[in-house]
């Protein structure tokens, strides 16, 4: 009969990005059982609606994540605009597009980064982060933020990009891509990293579809799903492809997201040949009075922002339900019966983005 | 992998030694709020519109004060300024080393309104 | 534009299990549950989604009442459960892990519960 020890894993730790715990039950260096437990970066974004009108709810949404701020405000402005029928012109959803498909860029090329970490390989951890300056510096030139972006408000986005420069950031996006190239190459390629990855932190299909796993995690078991196929902002016009690999362990989780950096290179550079030319946003008036699911695909899986109006200047109801929220059920799957070695790899290959899921 | 690491030691290093040397800024970086006290008219449009709750305006006493460490730099007071007296600044706030308001003091004067001519038409004297 | 739409089925808390289970057997998955407090009552929506098809189902309780558990048929909404039992102080029977109050360690217990009248707030 063995023994069972508890250890407490986070929520200072140096392979996490953001704070998390779990009490690990122990037999012998084997995983048996977890217990999560959050709570330490909560800071009641959704309280916060009450005290803050419906247009200036907009710069606290946005700052609910460092990571993926823009994709918030976006979702956040759209569904409003759903709800009070507004129409955006058609050059805002290509530049919101356009921004989406950047952060998602910057996202995954961090999250590469800080995985190497996680297995100790600092030096290729710095070579991502070295990539992810490029892409900050482009976020930056048209927005004014390298982190927060601040460029979406209800009814369009407030500044616009001259065609001029879209050009020269398109033909930039061909360097970006050889570095890319060249990254994603070790992180495939590499042996030491193979042996690291290779079954490591299994999730089978049934149980993915089961557990509502979102996002890369899902679609590195096999199940095709992509909220931008729901053609929101400009994605209805665009070509689209999802990546899925079967496999479902950690290997597969990097392969997805590694194919995801070229579907957004390639995405960026339709939108930029299609963008059409006319005004970035509308007036608007009035107050919202009714309610909307706005769903989005943020890099790290299915982003809702509900909210509920009625007829007042102040919303009733603003809930964010962000995808590592949804992902810690097949967090806990996934570690039963894995080494005390393997737990920092599995955790960092959901992508947990702790701030997001607390708000 | 060997390649890469022996490029990267050839590289010039993509850190920047800030504060030795100055900060990367592009014209449209949100740095810190500057605010020409000549043109404001103490509407206090900014200080209902700021998410942050870090401006406030006193129309009695004639002052505009800021927070800058309650500041988050979003732009919003700079977009609905109606007389564009708001800016936004591309260097960061300096550091400090206590909490405090920074005051203003507003400056602006009224202009007298030009005088009707009377009804009859004839000359003042 | 209409990007996509949504139907929401209000329902009684008695038939809670029998349609949830209803959709566990078309094959739709759990996207999320979430609670709005409105004054005294609270409303509380179930929402399922299959090939980007998006459905939900609301119940409205007053305070006191307590839920039934989904997690018996969908193994992950315990997070869910958890939550609302931890910022808005309702009720869940039959979790299947049940954290007891300690996912969210809140210096206020149901900091969510019913809204603070104005001119109470600091």
């Amino acid at each position: 009969m063995t023994r069972q020890i508890i250890i407490p894993f986070g929520p200072q730790h140096p392979v996490f990005p953001e704070p998390i715990h779990l009490d690990l039950v122990l037999e012998d260096e084997k995983v048996v059982d977890v217990i999560p437990s959050i709570g330490y970066i909560h800071r009641g974004f959704e309280k916060l609606v009450e005290k803050r009108e419906f247009p200036d709810y907009v710069y606290i949404a946005e700052r609910t994540c460092g990571i993926c701020s823009f994709i918030h405000g976006m979702t956040y402005c759209q569904g409003i605009e759903q709800v009070m029928n507004i129409e955006v012109p058609e050059r805002a959803l290509f530049l919101r597009t356009i921004w989406s498909e950047y952060s998602r860029l910057h996202s995954h090329l961090l999250w590469l980064g800080c995985f190497a970490d996680s297995f100790g390989f600092e030096n290729l951890f710095m070579n991502a982060w070295r990539i992810r300056e490029r892409i900050l510096d482009v976020l930056e030139q048209t927005t004014g933020g390298r982190v927060i972006q601040g460029a979406c408000k209800i009814g369009g986005v407030r500044l616009d990009i001259d065609n001029e420069k879209l050009g020269r950031m398109s033909n930039d996006l061909d360097s970006i891509r050889e570095e890319i190239d060249v990254l994603t190459t070790i992180f495939l390629r590499d042996n030491s990293i193979k042996h690291r990855l290779k079954d490591i932190g299994v999730l089978q299909k049934a149980d993915a579809y089961q557990m509502g796993a979102v996002g890369p995690v899902a679609r590195a078991s096999g199940l095709a799903i992509d909220i931008r196929k729901t053609g929101y902002a400009a994605y209805g016009k665009l070509d689209l492809e999802i990546a899925t690999e079967h496999e479902g362990d950690s290997y597969a989780r990097c392969v997805v997201r590694a194919r995801e950096l070229f579907t957004s290179i390639d995405l960026i550079k339709q939108a930029i040949r299609t963008i059409p030319d006319g005004p970035v946003d509308i007036k608007v008036t009035g107050a919202p009075d009714g309610e909307y699911f706005s769903r989005s695909e943020q890099p790290r899986g299915e982003l809702i922002h509900y909210v509920k109006g009625n007829g007042t200047k102040f919303l009733v109801r603003a809930r964010i339900r962000t995808p590592t929220l949804t992902n810690i059920p097949p967090l806990v799957k996934m570690l039963q019966g894995c080494e005390l070695a393997d737990v920092p790899v599995i955790v960092l290959s959901i992508d947990p983005c702790i701030g997001c899921a607390e708000r | 992998m060997a390649k890469t690491a022996l490029m990267t030691v050839l590289r010039r290093p993509a850190t920047i030694r800030y504060p030795f040397e100055p900060a990367k800024k592009t014209d449209i970086s949100r740095g810190h709020v500057v605010i020409d006290e000549s043109r404001c008219i103490s509407c206090s449009l900014c200080q209902k519109r700021c998410p942050a709750q870090a401006i406030v305006v006193l129309k009695d006493e004639k002052t505009w004060q800021i927070d800058r460490l309650r500041c988050v730099v979003c732009r919003a007071c700079v977009d609905v300024c109606p007389v564009t007296c708001l800016f936004m600044d591309t260097q960061y706030t300096a550091p400090m080393t206590t909490r405090g308001v920074e005051t203003v003091a507003i400056t602006y004067v009224k202009p007298p309104k030009p005088e009707k001519p009377s009804a009859t038409g004839e000359a003042q004297t | 534009m209409t990007i996509e739409e949504q139907l929401t089925t209000p329902v009684e808390i008695g038939n809670l299990i029998g349609r949830v289970e209803q959709f566990r057997n078309e094959g739709y998955r759990l996207v999320q549950i979430g609670c709005t407090a409105l004054g005294d009552s609270y409303e509380i929506n179930y929402s399922f989604d299959k090939d980007y098809g998006f459905r939900n189902i609301r119940i409205t309780i007053k305070e006191g009442t307590e839920v039934p558990s989904i997690s018996g048929m969908y193994w992950g909404a315990f997070i869910y459960e958890n939550e609302m039992h931890d910022l808005f102080g309702i009720r869940v029977r039959g979790m299947n892990i049940d954290f007891k109050g300690t996912l969210f360690r809140t210096t206020i217990k149901y900091p969510f519960g019913n809204p603070v009248p104005k001119g109470e707030e600091q």
